[in-house]
């Protein structure tokens, strides 16, 4: 139950854009202030999507926000971006969408045209993942305020059966998979404002990944222990929640993260870690280790699937660290980000 | 201070002199060549970029000659001594003092 | 990638390793400063400590502008935000670099016009762009970046934009290594060279290092093999008792540096008398000022900015940290009251600095190797 008296931890005085990034910041405040009033005493850790009991069935709700700048670039748009996303946390929460609804605020003085190719590249990608529509709220807001668009989304699904995800479950020796190359998305967006004046063949990997995740839970069903889709914050702010929520260490290795070589080209360049960038068309999920190799190889012959790999494991040591080796011995650790990627130029 | 890469140039700008375009892995970016003004920068070259600017032209030979010094890391180091005294066109050579083919 | 794939061989990698290994005398203990942070950021990002035997210690030197830039400056770069109709252009380096009153992101979010730049032309292109605004290019490094400042100064003047100032904060790195020589707790062996730093300045600068102070320098490149092979240079140098300046960096690196680039400093720019360094107090001559007669596109001649300095908490042991008297981990306040999010001293707001470096990829630090690579 809601505990509107509950003590807050949550100090800082104002907020600041970190606390949307998706990395620790957010984390500070979700943990520190919406947990203790909204979620009561002992909520658990926080997933993608939440299980809501109705009468005896257990359905799967998921919320998301969408507020990228543009609202157009290389391979989607904000309006597939919230079909996609949403379709996506129930996915790695392992259930299938039925139904979202959806809101817009807009911001006064939006071009019709534009607001019309939002809402038809949204029809598009509901009707392309197979989830319905089922209603919706607009508000409008005055020039100057949201962006030009805001959209809204809430969803609600069924939970696949054979499914058992919770980061208890994680063990020791549990491959980490991957189901395609990483940083399309963010990389597409920083190029997209304009300002770093770079050209590349890169486009956002927006897509829902449902059909991947069924793939994999009905070849190995209960091997699955964990998923998750690493948008905002990378793969690097996802696994580290991992870590921190089951207490393990994951080990990365290098030369078996997937990357596009444009992708790998606009990091160098740029000084980013991809592991760090937003993806919009992936997941993770952590298998255990004698059906890995089966959950690969369904997740390979899936269509769209076909560049997803084993990236790593779970360890015990050291305790709540995600770290990366590389094939020569070296190793790095990789944190939570803290704040949104920027290029660096030492 | 230290983020450079390197890139090939692949095309000059037509209108502006110091201007040219490089590409690193398929991303391109436009570069200035002001700081090469002194050399000759033609399309297929690498450059070192940093911010912006092409620092350097890169030495397809030197790059190789460390390739090769790397590569015979750990070998006497009389061997090492003698295989740079007879430079970098003596391939043959160099086979034969490792011992190995290429 | 070309140029770079290459120096990242795994099985050379592991040669040079072992080159190493078998170069280190037991009986020694090598301290190495590589002097440039993204020497830093290289050894942090690939690994490499774990590749040295325990006898070779890799210290990180100065060579971070972001690190080394004083509060004030900072709190007086984005006073001029307040202005209207003025946009503050800097590299992403320096978006989350802590001033008195926030940072350039908190500025940015708090609704001035802050705008991160990939280039100084870009800078630029944004005052040929917006005709009814002021662009400010705020603008730090070493003698890297500065070449491309000086020649963006020349092309504004050249095309008479007048709506485009710089700010300028470069540095150069001589003074630098030499107040970290004359510092009486220093035990140095050797230094890794600025490889960068070098394209401009060519090897020449450093041979007093080695002819005065009779310790090696070898340039070194950023990639793993060129790191590694300038430690073997080094250690070949240490085992036979000379100190030479070699140049690792052959094929990115002129010995004599770029003229072109050292004429364009030499035209726009001038040495100030002294400049404060955070953590290192003031050095003579170690920073550039633009001269007057570019007086139209210098941000301090052209507008009034506070000017106040503002020292660093005393408990922050920056100071001896940069110059590698003390690991980050020794310093009391690292990974307490100063982290990444809340930096405290100017080496943990750079990606670059050893403190942020040490805390963000070795804070635990990973178990032995063999656990590491078992697969």
């Amino acid at each position: 139950m809601a505990t509107p008296g509950a003590k807050i931890k949550f100090r800082e005085p104002q907020i600041e854009m970190a606390h949307g990034a998706g990395g620790k910041a957010s984390r500070r405040l979700v943990e520190g202030l919406f947990a203790p009033l909204l979620f009561g005493a002992a909520p658990g850790p926080l997933g993608d999507a939440a299980q809501v009991q109705i009468n005896g069935t257990r359905i799967a709700m998921t919320t998301d926000s969408f507020v990228v700048k543009p609202l157009r670039f290389p391979g989607g748009s904000i309006g597939e971006l919230a079909i996609n996303g949403t379709v996506n946390d129930l996915a790695v929460s392992g259930a299938r969408a039925e139904a979202i609804v959806v809101t817009y605020v807009l911001e006064a003085g939006l071009s019709t045209v534009i607001l019309e190719a939002e809402v038809r590249a949204m029809a598009a990608a509901a009707d392309k993942a197979g989830v319905r529509i089922a209603g919706g709220d607009t508000k409008v807001v005055e020039h100057g305020k949201a962006d030009l668009m805001y959209i809204t989304t809430a969803g609600v699904g069924r939970f696949i059966p054979n499914v058992s995800i919770s980061p208890d479950s994680v063990r020791s020796g549990d491959k980490v998979l991957l189901s395609g190359p990483i940083g399309d998305h963010g990389v597409t967006i920083l190029l997209a404002r304009g300002e770093l004046d770079l050209e590349a063949e890169i486009q956002s990997d927006s897509r829902s990944v449902l059909p991947l995740v069924e793939a994999v839970v009905q070849a190995v069903g209960p091997a699955v222990h964990w998923m998750r889709d690493p948008t905002r914050g990378g793969v690097a702010t996802s696994l580290n929640e991992l870590a921190r929520d089951c207490g393990c260490a994951v080990a990365l290795f290098e030369e078996q993260i997937p990357l596009r070589d444009a992708v790998r080209g606009a990091c160098e360049l740029l000084g980013l870690d991809p592991l760090h960038i937003a993806n919009e068309g992936q997941f993770l999920a952590v298998v255990s280790a004698d059906q890995a190799d089966a959950a690969l190889a369904a997740l390979r012959a899936a269509p769209g699937g076909g560049e997803a790999r084993i990236i790593g494991e779970i360890r015990e040591q050291p305790p709540a660290c995600v770290f990366v080796t590389t094939t020569y011995g070296g190793a790095r650790m990789v944190d939570m980000l803290v704040g949104d990627p920027l290029p660096r130029i030492c | 201070m230290c983020l450079a890469i390197p890139g090939k140039i692949v095309e000059l700008d037509a209108t502006s002199a110091n201007q040219a375009v490089v590409d690193v892995v398929g991303v391109r970016r436009k570069v200035d060549l002001g700081l090469l003004q002194d050399e000759s920068i033609q399309p297929g070259d690498w450059v070192l970029i940093h911010v912006g600017f092409a620092m350097s032209k890169i030495s397809e030979a030197d790059a190789a000659e460390q390739m090769r010094i790397l590569a015979i890391l750990g070998e006497s180091e009389a061997a090492m001594q003698e295989v740079r005294g007879y430079g970098l066109e003596d391939e043959k050579h160099l086979n034969r003092q490792q011992g190995s083919g290429p | 990638m070309k140029y770079v794939d290459e120096f990242r061989a795994p099985e050379l990698i592991a040669k040079a390793g072992e080159e190493i290994r078998r170069l280190a005398d037991p009986a020694r203990h090598y301290r190495i400063m590589e002097v440039c942070g993204g020497h830093t950021h290289a050894i942090y990002r690939f690994g490499l400590k774990d590749l040295l035997p325990s006898n070779v210690e890799l210290i990180h030197g100065p060579g971070c502008p972001v690190c080394v830039l004083p509060m004030g400056r900072i709190d007086d770069g984005l006073s001029l935000t307040a202005k209207p109709d003025f946009i503050f252009a800097a590299f992403g380096d320096m978006m989350r670099v802590p001033g008195t009153h926030g940072s350039p992101l908190e500025y940015k979010a708090r609704g001035m016009d802050v705008r991160i730049v990939y280039s100084p032309s870009d800078a630029l292109k944004l005052a040929r762009l917006n005709p009814d605004k002021h662009v400010m290019f705020f603008a730090i490094g070493f003698e890297t970046t500065a070449p491309s400042t000086a020649l963006t100064i020349l092309r504004a003047k050249l095309e008479g934009l007048h709506n485009f100032s710089v700010f300028c904060n470069h540095v150069t790195i001589i003074p630098a290594i030499r107040a970290i020589l004359d510092s009486p707790d220093m035990r140095l062996d050797g230094f890794v060279g600025p490889g960068h730093v070098s394209t401009v300045i060519g090897c020449r600068p450093y041979e007093w290092i080695a002819k005065d102070e009779g310790k090696p320098v070898v340039v070194s490149g950023f990639e793993p093999l060129d790191i590694l092979q300038s430690i073997v240079m080094l250690l070949r140098q240490l085992r036979d008792g000379v100190a030479t300046v070699e140049n690792q960096y052959k094929r990115v690196v002129p010995w004599d540096g770029n003229r072109a680039a050292l004429r364009a400093m030499a035209e726009v720019f001038e040495l100030r008398s002294y400049f404060e360094w955070r953590g290192l107090g003031f050095i003579s001559q170690s920073a550039l000022k633009i001269r007057s007669v570019y007086a139209e596109w210098d941000a301090e001649q052209r507008f009034v900015v506070p000017g106040v300095r503002v020292t660093d908490p005393k408990a922050a042991q920056c100071g001896e940290v940069l110059k590698g008297v003390l690991k980050p981990s020794q310093c009391k306040l690292f990974g307490r009251e100063c982290t990444p999010e809340t930096p405290v001293g100017a080496l943990m707001v750079s990606s670059e600095g050893s403190c942020a470096a040490q805390y963000n990829y070795q804070h635990h630090r990973p178990v032995s190797i063999a656990n590491a690579v078992a697969l």
